[in-house]
Order: structure tokens, then sequence, then C-alpha cells
């Protein structure tokens, strides 16, 4: 127990070492002295992430079951390196000139920026990378199970002991906490991770050397040097293992696409690059360093199988060899390689895929949820730190949750091979995204969902099965007994190895689907010039390498600011920064932090894609890219609406003047009117009162006869009538024209009412004679009868009072058609001159000049208030014998309209 | 004293409560409501002193008081511009077209009697 006890410190102590390695060299960045963290050393040893446990303890478990086989991992990733450089670089220069964050953020940005792209890749990368982290684990605690001797051959049981389960629990957790710390600890443009890199690059010399360590051991420890050594190849059983031309082709095919697409090596070749050149360093370096991992692979093997006993698991030979030998010491390097190796994989593949689930589903999501507007707002930082750090937890315990239901029985090599498969189901859409800028966004997805679907069918499926017996009738016998649907024998295609049919059929079936619906599909607007940057980054980007540090640039983002925010503004930011960088007086240099603060500041005037398009235009650090464009198109689309709107508001407001205008006329005109009208009223009124005065002051001087006393007496008194009358028209006409008046609308006979109107218009005279037609006039209305009869009342007593006649007679005509009902009265009098028929209507509009009628012009005016309110209308009628109106109503009165 | 009156008035009862005033004190008064023919009947009666109102038929008091200053025969003759409208504007419109008074109704007939009295008297 004393062994567990050391290795647990020791690999806390590591853990630690780690920990304050990565703090470290996040400090060091920070203060912008760290140059030397991004040398092309540190980038090829991060690189070795590709390494894994499976590459550590697998290898040579590999070995010691399929011989040199296990070549093939390396030699799929030197032939990238080596043969593929131009594909590597012009990787990186998009990487770095569109500022991608994933494979996903890539495939996505090539085929127009389709975000359900983005989540495919994202998914098949989540599923594809979730049994290799679980392998991570497994192996872990298959390790530690290796020192705690309790069991070596079987895996299974050693899965399921408890405290193998809380190992690897603890380990996922650590792992967790470690990567979020440093893989999140601030939103870098280009997500970058220093410490991260710094310590992955650390873990790289440690594995390697315990590799190279457990490797010299047991060739010159053990075996007495080189010579002996490679006589025990010889005698070997593996030095005999036939070479199967097609997996060897196939395995190294799938490895070098493995290099390119998996979700971690695509993080440190691309996106934690920091330099084009270092690529130059990385192609002979790391397949240098990959011969040093694989050198030992053989011996190691070669004594394993000799010396440990039969059945013992070989994927633990790195560890249990020395154990087995007393090297204690050794055996814990060894296992501290592995560890380094398990750990480094599953922090860059974790780091990886949060950024891929953060951005593209989570963010998505969340944006979505929040509505418009949220993508704006200033906590968005927050929320996507949120989503990474849960994305990782996630992402790791995916993985351990993985490792518990699997069951850990399959050997390391065949999950790491499967997520090999997995992968590089992505390697069509991505190259010929960079080659072929006929390629298209249904052709990506087609071929996307294809491949990646016959890879779930004939190699994941079959490889959960084999730990079910549930499902071995579906191998043996295809879906629903449908012969050449089983997976592993697609079309009835058998016999050949299952991960190279697995491979063949899914690539033929990806790169068919995406190469025909391509040529189907024309690409969008966005996806042809994404395109064109895609194809032809080399022509469209200035060597990033490039920028100019001068006076000169300072000076033109000076002159552009200044056009922008004002110079004064633009003055006091400039002067802030070189006080700041302690050039006080000069010109600050544009660091990239700088230039960061500036574009914000210029987006608060400008938009933020125009700020940058901007910025990137004088600083040259990335071409304009064509997002950039198109959001400045869109902007200015919205200044142009934003415009378009102010000119409908101006034209909106002038409309509105010209009704002020009118209503102003209007008013004008009614309180001209009004004047007129109280001028009106003032004489109307003082007519009267001057005779009752005058008259009054007569009788008060006395000495009259009776009868002139009589005589003057019945003056005032008749002109006391007419101004109570005049009172009582003027308010009955306010009333009526303010429309305060209340119906009283009841059933009655039109008869009736006329009867009742010309008694009482004629109680006064009885000389104008009244003609009617009382058979016409047995009509039942309802109406307000009152109103109706002032109305009549008036009409008779102007033909009384104006008809100027030698035997004045008044003709009343009834008439009905339909609903309505008209009553003319027409007398035997000259009429009204045709040039007042416009006016007899209108207040105090007297015709004659005959005052003593006695009437104070405001009959009329009343008379067609109230049939206004009755529904109808009374009108003069030009063309008859004498003066005519007409009276127009509807039967029924409908309820008063105001 | 014979001195006649003329009122140019279209209401009865003032004229009848003016005439009866001015007859009682010894004046002859002569009226007439029509406002067409007014300035042609003064010019034709030659009167003392002319009563004229300014809401006439035909034509405003106003407009006869202007022909009457724009011909010499009748430039000086007193006139007493009578009306109901016994605004400061028409007041001002009666001292511009040259009314040698203004009074509005309703009247103290005194007051008329007394201006009938000193128009004849300064003419």
């Amino acid at each position: 127990m004393t062994i567990l006890n050391t290795l647990v410190a020791v690999s806390l102590g590591y853990v630690v070492l780690l920990f304050l390695i990565a703090f470290a060299a996040d400090r060091i960045a920070q203060t912008g002295r760290g140059r030397w963290l991004r040398s092309p050393v540190v980038y090829t040893l991060s690189l070795s992430v590709y390494c894994t446990a499976w590459t550590f303890f697998g290898a040579v478990g590999y070995a010691a079951r399929s011989g040199l086989e296990y070549l093939t991992i390396y030699l799929g990733p030197t032939l990238v390196l080596v043969g593929w450089w131009w594909l590597l670089r012009k990787l990186v220069r998009i990487g770095r000139s569109q500022r991608i964050t994933s494979i996903a953020d890539l495939i996505s940005s090539r085929f127009g920026k389709s975000n359900s792209l983005a989540v495919i890749v994202t998914l098949a990368a989540v599923i594809g990378t979730t049994p290799y982290i679980a392998l991570q684990l497994q192996s872990i605690t298959l390790a530690v199970s290796a020192f705690t001797g309790s069991v070596v051959n079987g895996a299974d049981e050693v899965v399921n002991a408890p405290d193998s389960r809380s190992v690897a629990l603890l380990v996922a957790t650590g792992l967790s906490i470690f990567t979020i710390l440093f893989g999140t600890r601030n939103l870098d443009a280009n997500e970058r991770h220093h410490g991260v890199v710094i310590a992955i690059a650390v873990e790289a010399v440690v594995k390697l050397m315990a590799l190279v360590a457990v490797g010299a051991y047991v060739t010159w420890g053990l075996s007495g040097g080189v010579g002996p050594m490679l006589a025990r190849i010889d005698a070997s059983v593996i030095g005999r293992w036939e070479v199967d031309p097609g997996r060897w082709m196939g395995l190294t095919f799938v490895a070098g696409a493995a290099f390119l697409c998996l979700p971690r090596m695509f993080q440190v070749l691309v996106v934690e690059n920091s330099d084009e050149a270092h690529l130059r360093t990385a192609s002979w370096a790391f397949p240098l360093y990959m011969i040093l991992m694989s050198l030992f692979v053989v011996p190691i093997a070669v004594v394993g199988l000799e010396i440990m006993p039969e059945g013992a698991n070989p994927d633990l030979f790195v560890v249990t060899l020395p154990l087995s030998q007393g090297r204690d010491g050794l055996a814990l390097f060894s296992f501290i390689g592995g560890f380094s190796a398990a750990t480094s994989m599953v922090i860059v593949a974790a780091i990886a895929l949060s950024t891929m689930v953060s951005n593209h589903v989570v963010m998505p999501i969340w944006l979505r949820l929040q509505g418009p507007g949220a993508s704006v707002s200033g906590d968005v930082r927050h929320v996507v730190l949120v989503s990474r750090r849960l994305s990782i937890a996630g992402v790791v315990f995916l993985g351990y949750l993985y490792f518990r239901l699997s069951g850990g029985g399959t050997a390391l090599a065949a999950i790491g091979l499967i997520s090999f498969v997995g992968v590089s189901q992505f390697l069509p859409a991505l190259v010929g995204g960079l080659f072929w800028r006929g390629a298209t966004r249904p052709g990506a997805i087609a071929g996307l969902l294809g491949g990646f679907g016959l890879w779930l069918y004939t190699l994941l499926l079959p490889n959960l099965a084999a730990q079910t017996a549930l499902e071995q009738s579906l191998l043996l016998s295809g879906p629903f007994g449908i012969g050449w649907l089983r997976p592993q024998a697609l079309f009835g295609i058998g016999g050949i190895d299952p991960l190279v049919h697995a491979m063949i059929w899914s690539l033929l079936v990806n790169v068919t689907l995406f190469l025909t619906i391509s040529l189907l599909t024309f690409p969008t607007p966005l996806e042809r010039l994404q395109g064109a940057q895609f194809v032809n980054v080399f022509e469209h980007s200035g060597n990033p390498r490039s920028w100019s540090r001068g006076g000169a640039e300072s000076e033109d983002l000076l002159v552009m600011a200044q056009r922008i925010i004002g110079p004064s503004e633009a003055q006091q930011i400039f002067q802030a920064e070189a006080g700041r960088q302690g050039l006080s007086g000069f010109l600050p240099e544009t660091t990239p932090d700088f230039i960061e603060r500036l574009e914000r500041e210029l987006s608060g005037s400008v938009g933020a894609a125009t700020a940058h398009a901007m910025v990137a235009q004088i600083v040259g650090r990335a071409s304009v890219s064509v997002e950039d464009l198109l959001a400045v198109a869109d902007e200015t689309a919205q200044m142009m609406e934003y415009s378009s709107q102010l000119e409908a508001k101006s034209s909106e407001l002038a409309r509105t003047a010209r009704q002020l205008r009118t209503a102003n006329e209007k008013l004008t005109q009614l309180s001209r009117q009004k004047d007129a009208f109280l001028s009106q009223i003032s004489h109307e009124l003082r007519t009267p009162m001057t005779s009752i005065r005058a008259f009054s002051e007569i009788l008060r001087d006395g000495g009259l006869d009776p009868d002139d006393q009589t005589r003057y007496s019945n003056v005032i008194h008749g002109e006391a009538l007419r101004l109570t009358r005049l009172l009582d028209d003027l308010l009955d006409l306010s009333v009526l024209e303010n429309g305060q008046v209340n119906l009283n609308l009841q059933e009655g006979r039109l008869d009736v009412t006329l009867d009742h109107a010309i008694a009482s218009a004629s109680a006064a005279s009885g000389k104008l004679r009244i003609r009617r037609d009382k058979t016409q006039e047995g009509i039942t209305i309802f109406t307000d009868l009152d109103r109706l009869s002032q109305v009549f009342i008036n009409l008779i007593a102007n033909a009384r009072k104006y008809c100027d006649a030698a035997r004045p007679e008044l003709r009343i005509s009834v008439h009905r058609t339909g609903g309505t009902l008209t009553v003319d009265f027409i007398d035997n009098g000259a009429g009204i001159p045709s040039d007042k028929h416009g006016v007899i209507f209108e207040k105090f509009a007297r015709v004659t000049s005959d005052q003593s009628a006695g009437g104070a012009g405001l009959g009329l005016a009343i008379c067609r208030e109230i049939m206004g309110r009755l529904g109808g209308s009374v009108a003069y009628l030009p063309g008859q014998t004498g003066a005519a109106f007409r009276v127009t109503l509807p039967l029924r009165a409908g309820p008063a309209t105001s | 004293m014979g001195k006649e009156v003329l009122l140019i008035e279209d209401e009865p009862n003032i004229i009848e409560a003016i005439s009866f005033i001015l007859s009682r004190d010894g004046w002859r008064v002569h009226s007439h409501a029509n406002g067409v023919d007014a300035a042609d009947v003064v010019r034709m009666r030659k009167p003392d002193v002319v009563i004229l109102d300014v809401m006439l038929p035909g034509r405003s008091g106003y407009d006869i008081l202007e022909e009457l200053r724009s011909d010499a025969a009748t430039r000086s003759l007193p006139v007493m511009l009578l009306t109901a409208r016994g605004q400061t504007k028409d007041r001002e419109m009666a001292e511009r077209l040259g009314a040698t008074r203004f009074m509005s109704k309703p009247f103290s007939n005194a007051e008329v009697l007394e201006t009938v009295r000193t128009l004849a008297a300064e003419a």
C-alpha cells in the first residue's frame, strides 16, 4: 500500500506543479514579456496532445496484439506534416485571418456562416470525442489498479470496482477544474491559452521522457543492449505478424485525417498557433517526437510478452513491467507519463469542444431566448464564460458517463481508432472547402450527415453492441433480418476488416454526397464570398507577421479616429494611451490592447462592424472579412432605413403643419364669425331696448293724453316681448348647435302636429289662408313632435309675416316615399330673391328690411339645426310660385346623432 | 323756430320716439327709412341737423356720411350718428368719417334733444 500512497502523493504533486506552471505562464503572458511562451518548440510540443494515453499505454498493447501496425498512427500525421505542408499553412492562415475558434467554426464560416452546419460538426465532434475521453479515464484507472495489484489482467472488474470509479471521478473533476481555470480565464478574441499550452508542453516532455526511460530500462537494463534487444525482437511473435496492406493504408489515412480534424488537434494546430512560421519547425520536429515516442514500443511489447505472465494486459506493460522487476520509481515515472498523456488530451479536447458547444449550441439558444438586443448588451462576455465553463464540465463528465456505462471492455486502441474514423468525416468538407469554390452548404451538410450516420451504424453501433449480447443478432443477420444491411457487411461486402469497411463506406458516401450535392446546388452570395476568401486566402490576406508597428500606423489611426469621434476626444484617448505606455507627448504604440480599446470607442459612433473594418484596414491585422463587409452593408441599410423613417416623419410633420394651418384658418374664421355674431346680437338687443328706454322716459316726463299713454305702453310691452323672444331663440340655437339637446322621441300623427302648429302660428292673425290635403296627412311618425312642430310654426309664421300677396295663401302638401316624408310649405308671395337663397338659413339673415316683422333672424337657423337633429333637413325650393320650403324627415328618427 | 331735423332711421318705434321728443321742443322732424337714397333726401331737404342710423336697409350710414362729407354742399352739415353697435371701433370709424356727434343706442331722450340743440346753434 505504500507504493499506492506514494503514487497518490506524486500525482498530486505533479498536478500542483502543472497548476503552478500554467498559472505562471498566464501571468507572464499578461505582462507581455512572454514571447518565448510562443516559441516553435512550445508549439511543436503542444502538438503532442495527439499522443494520448492511448498512444502511451495502448501502443505497446497494440504492438503486442498486432505487430507494427501501431506505426500507422504515427505515419499519418508525419505524412500530413511533411507532405501536406501547404494544406496546413492554408488552414492556419485562414484560421488567423478569419479568427476561427474551432473546426466547427471553420466549416460553418466557409459555408456561409451556417449555424446548422456548425451544430452538426459540434455534435459529431462531441459524439466522436466522448469515447476518447472515456478512454483516458479508463487508462488512468487501469494504471492505478496496476499499482494496487488487485487485478491486472481483466479490465471489467477494475472499472466496476468502487475505488476505481472514484479514481475516475476524481480525475474527471480535477481535469474539469484545471480546464475551467486555465481554459476560460478570459475571453481572448483569438482563443489562445498560454497557461494551458505551456502545461501541455511540459506534459509532452514528461510523457516522452517516461516512455524513453522505460524503453531504455527494458533495452539496456533487461535485455543488455541494442543488439540482444533486436535479437529478442526477431525471435518474438511480433516480428512475424503479417502486414495487411489494406488496413495499413486505411489506418495511415485515417490517422492523417484525424490529425487535421480532431477538435483538440485543430485547437493546438490552428487556434493556438501564434505564428505561421512555427509550422516549419513542427513539420520536422513533431515527426521526430513521434519517432522517439514509438522507438521503444516494440522492445517493451516484446519483453513484456516474454516476462509478464500469460493473460497480463499488454496495455499496461509500460507500468507493470517495471513494477514486476521491483523498479517502483520507474513505474511511478511511467505512470506520471501516462497520466500526462491522458490529462493533456482531456484538457485540450474539453477546451476545444466547450468552445464549439458554447459558441454554436448554447449561445445561439441563449441569444434567441433573450430576444433581440441581447447581442449588443454588455454582459454577453459573462454569459459566454459561464456557458464555456458549464460546457467543459459537461464534456468531461459525458466522458466519465461513457466510461461508467461502456464498462471499459474494449481494448484502448480500438476506441481510439473508432474516434479517428468519426472525426475524419470532417475531412471532405474541410479540404473541399479550402480548395474548391464550388463546394456548397447543402453538399457539406449532406456529406457530413451521410458519412457520420454510416460511421454510427457501421462502427460505433457494433462496438457498443459487442458489449451487450442483445444486439448480436443485428451484427449477424442485419436489422429486421435484412442481410445486406448488416453493419459490418453492407450490401453483402463482407470479409474485410470492420474498421476498413466502415471507413471506406462512410468516407465514400460522404465524399459522393458532398460532391454531387455541391454540383447540384448553387452557393449563396455569402458562401460564394467566403469560398473565395478561403480558397484564395493567400491573395486576400497579407502576411500576418508583417504588422507594422511604426508611428505612421498610429497616426493614421488618430486621423481616422478624429474623423469619427471628433478631434478633442480622439486626441484625449491617444494621449491617455501614450501616458499609459510611458510615451507621454508621443503617439502611442498600436498594441493589440490599445487597438481593441480604440475599436470599442469607435464602435460607439459607427457601429462595431464598421469600426472593426476601419481599424483593420489601417492596422492590417486582418483583411476585411466578408462578414465585416456584410455587417457594414447591414449597418448602412439600417441607417438608410432610419433616414427614410426620418423622411417619412418630416413629411408627416409637413402634413400636420398643413392640418394645423387649416385648423387655424378655420379657428380665425370662427372667431370672426363669433365677433360678427356678438356684434349682431348687440344690435338686435339694443334696438328694442332703445325703444323701451325712449318711451319709458317719455312716459315718465308725463303730460301725455291717455291715448298716447296707452300706445306708448303697448310699444314698450311689444318690444319687451321681442327681447324675450330673441333671448329664447338665442338660447335655443345655442343648445341645438352644441348638440346638448335631448330629443323627446315619441310616436304621433303628422296631421295632429300640423294642426297644432297652424293653431299656434296663426293665433295672432287670421289673414293668412292655409290650404291642406288632409287625406295625405294621416301618417304616423316617430320623432320629437314638439321640435318638429317648432319648425312648422316657424315656417308658417314666416309665410304670415313675409308673404306680400294681396290674399296671402300657404299651401302645405305632404308626400311619402319609402321611409322618408316631405312636407312642402309654398306661399303665393313674391318669394325670396335668388341671391339670398344661400344665406337665409344663416343667423340674423333677414331678407326684408321690415324690422317690425318681429323675428330676430334666427328662426330658419333654428329650423335647420332641429331638422339636422331629427335626421332630416329643411331646404328652400326655388322655382315655385312663391317662397317655398321643403322639410324632409325620416318616418322613424334614429337615436340622436350629435 | 321751425328748424328741421332729418331723421334717417328704419326702426318705426325709434322714429316715433325721436319725432315725439323733438316735436315737443318745437322742431320739425322729417324721417326717412331707406339708406339707398338718403343722401339725395339730405341734399333736397337741406335740414339743419341730420340724425343718421348706421344699420340701414340698402346702404350703410357710414357710406352715406362719407358721401355727405365729400360733397361741398353738405360738408359742414351737423350729423349725429346713431348706432346700436356701441363699440370703440364704431366710434373711431364715425370720427374718421367726420360725424359731428356719435351716440350709441339706447340713448337718453334729454341727451338727444340737447345734442340737436347744440348742433343747430353751432351751425
